[in-house]
C-alpha cells in the first residue's frame, strides 16, 4: 500500500506528501532566519558604537526593513506552517493534508517571492527602505523604484499563506480520525485552526493595502495622497488592521507548541484545556479591535484613543489566563528539564516580560513617551524572539526524534539553549533602558549617552546568532545518525503522533486510528 | 465513519467558502475601508477634515437662531506648502474673531513665481478635531483645483460659519491649508475644467 | 573600548541594583537617567512618569507572584527530587479568580490613565502657538501672529559623524537654531509636515505628535523650568531620520520677548541687506560658505557632481541666469532631490551662491547676481 518517496530532486519538486512539504517549509524558514539574522547583525554592527562606521544611513534603513520583512514573512510564518504540515495530520489522525497539490504549490511559490524581494537590494535605488510597516507616503511617493517588486513579493507571500491556511482549515475540519472531536484536539491544532482563520481574514487586507500602494504609484489614484483627496493615515489604519492580527498569527501557534511540551515534561495533564481554547479564541477576536494602539500619536479623537486603550488592556486578561494555566500545569508536577522544556519555560518567562511591556505600551498617555523608541523594539522582540523563535526551536527539539528517528544531542541542545537565552537577554533587555532614556527606533547613529547599552546589545546579538549555528549543527547531525529514538520518544507524551513509529513512516494513518 | 473520513464532500464546499471570504476581505480593504474611513473622519472630525460645501437652508438652525453675540471664537489661519511647491501662499489675515452663526469671509493670497503654468490643490485641516463638525465652509477654494499661469497671482476666497452649537470648550479654531502641486497629475488628464469660480480677483 | 567595557560593567551593576532596589533610577544629582524615562519639566510629563512607574510596579508585583510560583515548582516539583506528579487539571474557582483579578487591576490602572489622557488632549487656552513643520530632514518653526519663523537643522559636523573628530557632548542632539519658548505659559504645538510623516518628540515635555503631510495635529506643554530640552524625530522619514534633532530652549518670559524682538530685527536687517549692492569678492566669499552648507553634499567640493549633477561647466550655471535662479529658488520640477531654496536661503545667500557657482570651478562667466535680483525674481518681476 504505502510506497516510499521518489528519488532525487523531483521528489521535492513534485511532492504532495505533508512530511516532505513540512520539511521543506522548515528548511526554507531556517534559511530565511539566517538571512534575516545576517541583516540584524549588520544593524547591530553599525550600532556597536556611535558614529557611522560600516554602512550608510540609506542602506541601514534597507537592512532594518529587510530584517523585519524576512523574519516575519520568511522565518516565523513558514516555520509555523512547516510544523503544521508535519504535525497536524499526525495529531488528528489524517493520512495527509486535505489539499496536497495546493500544499505543494503554496510552498514552492515562496522561494520565488523571497528571491524577488531580496533581489531588490541589488537594484538601482536599493531595496525597500521604509520600514517593515512601509508607511505611506515614504513607501509610495518617496519610495525607491524597486518598491513594485516588493509589492509583488508581498502578494505572492500572501497567496502562499492564504493557500496554506485554507489547507489547514480543511484538514482540521474534515480529516480528523473518528472520535477526534474538536474539544479533544491537541492545543497546537486548536491554535492553528484559529490562526488559519485569522490569516484568511487579514492576509487579503495586506494584499489590499499593497494593491492600493501599487495603484497610487503607477495608476494615478490617491488613496494615501492628501493632494488627491486621500489620507496617509488611512494607510496606517488599513495596515494595522492587518498588522495586529498578524502579530497574533505569529504567537498563537507558539502557545500550542508550549501547551504540548510543558505537560509532557511536567508529567501532568495540561491545566484548564478548555479555558486555553476559549482564551485563544478571545485573543483572536480582540486582535481585530485594537489595531490603532500602534498609532496613538497619529492624532485621534480622544474617544478613539480611549477605546483602543481599553480594548488593548483587555487582551491582558486571556493572555494572563494562559500564563497562569502553564504555571499551574508545572505546579506539583514531576519535572525534568530537557532542551524542549528549557525553551518552553524560557518562553513563558520572557513572553510574560514582553506581555508586561505590552501592558505598559497600552496605557495611551505613557505610550506618547514609549512610541517609536527602542522600548517598543525591546517589547516586540521580547514577544517574538522567545515567543515565536523559542517555541519553534522547542518544537523542533521536541518532535525531531519523531521526524528522523534519532535522538538529538542533549548536551549540545542545552548549550544552545543557554547561549541563546543569554544572548537574547543581553541583546534585548538593554533596549528597554535606551528606549526609556530617549533613543528612537530605526536610526543608524546615536548620542554617546546610549553607547554602553548599545554595545552590550550588539555583543548579545552576535552571541544569539552563534547559538543558531549550534542548532543547525545539532539538527544535521541528528538527521545523519545518533541514538535511536523510541516510538514514544518521551515519557508518556500525549497525542496520536507518538503512537506511530520513529521515524514516522512516509505515510501515516492510511487507515484512521480509533480515538477514545 | 469511514465515509466521513475518506469521501468527505464538504472539503470543496469549505474551500469555496474560504475563497469567497478571501475575496470579500480583499474587496473590503480596497473598496469599503477607504470610504468607511472617510465617513468615520466626517463623524469624528479625525484629522480635522472639514467636509464639503455647506449649504445654508431656510430652515437651518443658523438662520433661525441668528448670531450668538455672547461668544467669540478666535479663528487662526495657517498656510503650508508641500514639498517642491514653489508658490507663495499665505492667508491675507492671520487671525480673526467671529461670533458663532456669523458668516465670515477671508482670502488667501497665492502667487505662482515660476515660469510655467501650474495647477494646485489646497487641502484643509483643522484643530481641535472636535470643532471640525461645527466649522462650515460655504465657499472655499479648496473645493476646486487652482490653476495659475506663470507669474500670475490670485486671491482665493473662503467663507465660513462657526456653528452655534460649537462646544463650550472650543475658543480657538486653527485652520490649516496645505497646497500641493498637482500639475503633473493634471497633465495626465486633459485640463478642461473651468478655472475655479472662487478666484475672486486676479492680481497681476 | 576597554574603558567602555569598564563603564559598562559599573553601570550594569549599579543599574540592575537600582532597578530592583528602588525603581527610581535617576542617576547622580538629578541628571538624565540612562535607564528610565525622564520625569520631565511639564505637568503632563510628570503625570506620565507617574503612570509609567505605577504600571511598572504593578507588573513587577504580578511578575514576582507568577514567577515565584513557577520557580518554586521548578525547584521543588522536579523529578530529580523525587516529586510525584499530581493529576489535577481543572478548577473553575481558580480560572474565574484569575480572570476577574487581572480585570480589576486593569480598571485600577485605566482610571488615572484616562484622566491623564483627557488632560493631555486639552489644548484650549494656549498662550503661544507654534507651527512645527517636518522636512526631510530638519524642522521648521513658525510663531503664529508673531511674524517669526525659521528652520532648525542638525549642527553636528560631518567629521564627528564620520569619526574623523571627537564627538561633542550633544552629538546628534544639537541644532543651529533652537526653538525658544517662554516658561510657565501654555504653548500649543501645531504639527504638520512638508513631505513624509515625521514625529516631533521632546521627552522632557512628554510631547510626541506625528507630522502628517496635508494635516495638522496639536499638542501642548507648559514648561516649569528654564533650560535646554532635546528631542528627536521619532517616525522613520527616510535616509537622515536619525539626523534631525529638536532643541527647545525654555526661557523666562522677558527673555523670550527680547528674543522675539531680536528675531524680527534680524529679519528686517536681512531684508535691508537685500537692497545693498555687493562686489564680486564679497559675493564669492559669502557664496563659498553657503555652497559648503547647502550644495556641497550633493554637487561635490569642486562642483564635480555626485548625487546631484556637476556644476562645473553645467549649462545652467554657465547659461541663462533666469534658469539658474529658477532652479535654485524653486527647485527642480523633474528631480525632487534638487530642493527649492526659496525659504531656506536668504536673498543675500542665494545671490552669493549663484554668483559663486557662475564664477568658480572654471565657470568663469564673470556675471554678478545681486540680492535685489533675487528679491525681484521671487516677487515675479
Amino acid at each position: 500500500m504505502a510506497h516510499g518517496p521518489a528519488k532525487g530532486f523531483t521528489r521535492w519538486l513534485y511532492t504532495t506528501n505533508h512530511k516532505d512539504i513540512g520539511s521543506m517549509y522548515l528548511w526554507f524558514s531556517f534559511a530565511m532566519f539566517l538571512l534575516g539574522g545576517v541583516f540584524a547583525l549588520v544593524i547591530r554592527a553599525e550600532l556597536f558604537e556611535p558614529g557611522l562606521q560600516i554602512v550608510e544611513p540609506g542602506f541601514f534603513n534597507q537592512m532594518t526593513t529587510m530584517h523585519g520583512l524576512v523574519m516575519v514573512f520568511g522565518a516565523v510564518m513558514p516555520a509555523f506552517v512547516g510544523l503544521a504540515n508535519w504535525m497536524i495530520p499526525m495529531m488528528v489522525g489524517a493520512p495527509d493534508m486535505a489539499l496536497p497539490r495546493m500544499n505543494n504549490w503554496s510552498f514552492w511559490i515562496l522561494p520565488f517571492a523571497f528571491a524577488m524581494m531580496v533581489s531588490t537590494l541589488f537594484m538601482e535605488g536599493g531595496g525597500p527602505n521604509f520600514g517593515w510597516t512601509f508607511y505611506a507616503p515614504l513607501s509610495t511617493t518617496y519610495a525607491p523604484p524597486s518598491v513594485t517588486f516588493f509589492i509583488f513579493a508581498v502578494h505572492i507571500m500572501g497567496a502562499s499563506s492564504i493557500m496554506g491556511s485554507i489547507n489547514i482549515i480543511a484538514t482540521i475540519l474534515n480529516m480528523r480520525a473518528p472520535g477526534m472531536t474538536l474539544m479533544k484536539m491537541p492545543l497546537f491544532v486548536w491554535t492553528w485552526l484559529i490562526t488559519a482563520y485569522l490569516l484568511i481574514a487579514v492576509m487579503p487586507v495586506l494584499a489590499g493595502v499593497v494593491t492600493m500602494m501599487l495603484m497610487d504609484i503607477h495608476f494615478g489614484t490617491s488613496f494615501f495622497d492628501a493632494a488627491g483627496g486621500g489620507d496617509p493615515v488611512l494607510f496606517q489604519h488599513v495596515f494595522w488592521f492587518f498588522g495586529h492580527p498578524e502579530v497574533y498569527i505569529m504567537i498563537l501557534p507558539a502557545f500550542g507548541i508550549v501547551s504540548a511540551i510543558i505537560p509532557t515534561f511536567a508529567r501532568k495533564p495540561l491545566f484548564g484545556y478548555s479555558s486555553m481554547v476559549y482564551a485563544t479564541a478571545s485573543i483572536a477576536f480582540l486582535s481585530f479591535i485594537v489595531w490603532a494602539h500602534h498609532m496613538f500619536t497619529v492624532g485621534m479623537p480622544i474617544a478613539g484613543e480611549l477605546f483602543f486603550m481599553y480594548a488593548t488592556m483587555l487582551i491582558a486578561v486571556p493572555t494572563g489566563v494562559k500564563v497562569f494555566n502553564w504555571v499551574t500545569t508545572m505546579f506539583r508536577g514531576s519535572m525534568t528539564f530537557e532542551t524542549p522544556m528549557l525553551f518552553s519555560i524560557a518562553f513563558v518567562i520572557l513572553f510574560t516580560i514582553g506581555g508586561f511591556s505590552g501592558l505598559m505600551l497600552a496605557i495611551a498617555p505613557a505610550d506618547f513617551q514609549y512610541h517609536d523608541t527602542y522600548f517598543v523594539v525591546a517589547h516586540f522582540h521580547y514577544v517574538l524572539v522567545p515567543g515565536a523563535i523559542f517555541s519553534i526551536t522547542a518544537g523542533v527539539y521536541y518532535w525531531l526524534p519523531k521526524w528522523c528517528g534519532n535522538m538529538y544531542n542533549e548536551t549540545m541542545g542545552k548549550l544552545q539553549f543557554w547561549l541563546a537565552f543569554i544572548g537574547l537577554n543581553l541583546t534585548f533587555f538593554p533596549m528597554h533602558f535606551v528606549g526609556l532614556a530617549g533613543m528612537q527606533r530605526r536610526v543608524p547613529d546615536y548620542n554617546q549617552f546610549f553607547a554602553d547599552f548599545n554595545m552590550l546589545s550588539s555583543m548579545g546579538a552576535f552571541l544569539f546568532g552563534a547559538a543558531q549555528i549550534l542548532l543547525l549543527y545539532n539538527v544535521i547531525s541528528t538527521i545523519m545518525g545518533g541514538k535511536k529514538a523510541t516510538d514514544e520518544v518521551w515519557e508518556n507524551p500525549e497525542g496520536l503522533e507518538w503512537t506511530v513509529a520513529s521515524p514516522a513512516p512516509y505515510h501515516t494513518f492510511s487507515t484512521p486510528p480509533e480515538v477514545k | 465513519m469511514m465515509k466521513r473520513f475518506w469521501q468527505d464532500n464538504s472539503t470543496p464546499m469549505l474551500c469555496t467558502k474560504l475563497g469567497v471570504t478571501v475575496v470579500a476581505m480583499f474587496s473590503f480593504a480596497i473598496f469599503i475601508m477607504p470610504p468607511l474611513y472617510d465617513l468615520f473622519c466626517d463623524i469624528t472630525g479625525l484629522n480635522g477634515k472639514t467636509g464639503d460645501a455647506y449649504v445654508l437652508e431656510e430652515s437651518s438652525s443658523i438662520n433661525d437662531l441668528g448670531v450668538d453675540t455672547s461668544r467669540k471664537i478666535k479663528v487662526q489661519f495657517i498656510a503650508s506648502n508641500n514639498e517642491n511647491m514653489p508658490w507663495e501662499f499665505r492667508p491675507t489675515i492671520k487671525t480673526i474673531e467671529v461670533h458663532p452663526g456669523e458668516v465670515a469671509v477671508i482670502n488667501y493670497f497665492a502667487h505662482n513665481p515660476t515660469q510655467r503654468d501650474m495647477v494646485a490643490q489646497a487641502v484643509p485641516s483643522l484643530v481641535p478635531f472636535k470643532a471640525a463638525n461645527y466649522f462650515h465652509k460655504t465657499e472655499c477654494f479648496c473645493f476646486n483645483q487652482q490653476p495659475l499661469a506663470a507669474g500670475e497671482s490670485a486671491e482665493l476666497g473662503l467663507s465660513f460659519i462657526v456653528d452655534l452649537e460649537v462646544p463650550k470648550q472650543v475658543n480657538t479654531i486653527t485652520l490649516s491649508y496645505t497646497i500641493f502641486d498637482i500639475t503633473n497629475q493634471q497633465q495626465a488628464k486633459t485640463v478642461d475644467e473651468k478655472p475655479s469660480s472662487v478666484v475672486l480677483a486676479t492680481v497681476n | 573600548m576597554l574603558n567602555t567595557v569598564n563603564r559598562l560593567m559599573a553601570r550594569l551593576f549599579s543599574s540592575a541594583f537600582l532597578l530592583t532596589a528602588s525603581g527610581y533610577t535617576l542617576a547622580e544629582g538629578g541628571e538624565r537617567s540612562t535607564i528610565n524615562m525622564p520625569i520631565g519639566v511639564t505637568p503632563i510629563s510628570q503625570d506620565v512618569y507617574g503612570l509609567h512607574m505605577d504600571i511598572f510596579w504593578w507588573c513587577v508585583g504580578i511578575g514576582v507572584v507568577v514567577f515565584g510560583v513557577m520557580f518554586y515548582s521548578m525547584i521543588v516539583h522536579r523529578k530529580a527530587n523525587g516529586a510525584k506528579a499530581a493529576n489535577f487539571h481543572d478548577s473553575l474557582a481558580l480560572e474565574v479568580t484569575w480572570t476577574i483579578l487581572p480585570f480589576v487591576i486593569l480598571i485600577i490602572m485605566a482610571i488615572p490613565a484616562t484622566k491623564s489622557l483627557i488632560n493631555l488632549y486639552d489644548t484650549s487656552e494656549s498662550e503661544v502657538d507654534v507651527v512645527v513643520t517636518g522636512y526631510q530632514w530638519y524642522w521648521g518653526y513658525e510663531y503664529l501672529d508673531q511674524d517669526v519663523s525659521f528652520f532648525s537643522r542638525l549642527s553636528t559636523p560631518q567629521e564627528q559623524i564620520r569619526n574623523e573628530a571627537p564627538k561633542g557632548e550633544n552629538y546628534l542632539l544639537e541644532v543651529d537654531e533652537p526653538l525658544v519658548i517662554p516658561i510657565n505659559k501654555k504653548i500649543r504645538f501645531l504639527v504638520t509636515s512638508n513631505d513624509v510623516i515625521h514625529a516631533w518628540w521632546v521627552p522632557d515635555f512628554a510631547v510626541k505628535r506625528d507630522a502628517i503631510p496635508g494635516y495638522i495635529n496639536e499638542s501642548w506643554a507648559k514648561v516649569e523650568k528654564p533650560g535646554l530640552y532635546r528631542g528627536v524625530c521619532a517616525e522613520l522619514c527616510g535616509k537622515d531620520h536619525g539626523f534631525m534633532p529638536i532643541v527647545v530652549k525654555a526661557v523666562p518670559e522677558a527673555e523670550y520677548e527680547t528674543w522675539l524682538a531680536d528675531r524680527r530685527e534680524q529679519a528686517q536687517k536681512i531684508k535691508e541687506l537685500a537692497k545693498k549692492t555687493f562686489t564680486l569678492e564679497e559675493l564669492m566669499a559669502q557664496g563659498e560658505q553657503v555652497y559648503g552648507q547647502a550644495c556641497l553634499a550633493c554637487h561635490g567640493a569642486n562642483g564635480e557632481g555626485g548625487v546631484g549633477k556637476a556644476i562645473a561647466g553645467s549649462p545652467i550655471a554657465t547659461g541663462d541666469i533666469a534658469a539658474h535662479l529658477d532652479i535654485v529658488v524653486n527647485g527642480s520640477s523633474v528631480n525632487p532631490a534638487m530642493a527649492a531654496f526659496k525659504d531656506t536661503l536668504s536673498e543675500v545667500d542665494t545671490a552669493a551662491v549663484i554668483t559663486y557657482q557662475r564664477n568658480a570651478f572654471g565657470n568663469n562667466t564673470g556675471e554678478l547676481v545681486q540680492p535685489i535680483d533675487i528679491l525681484k525674481f521671487k516677487q515675479g518681476k
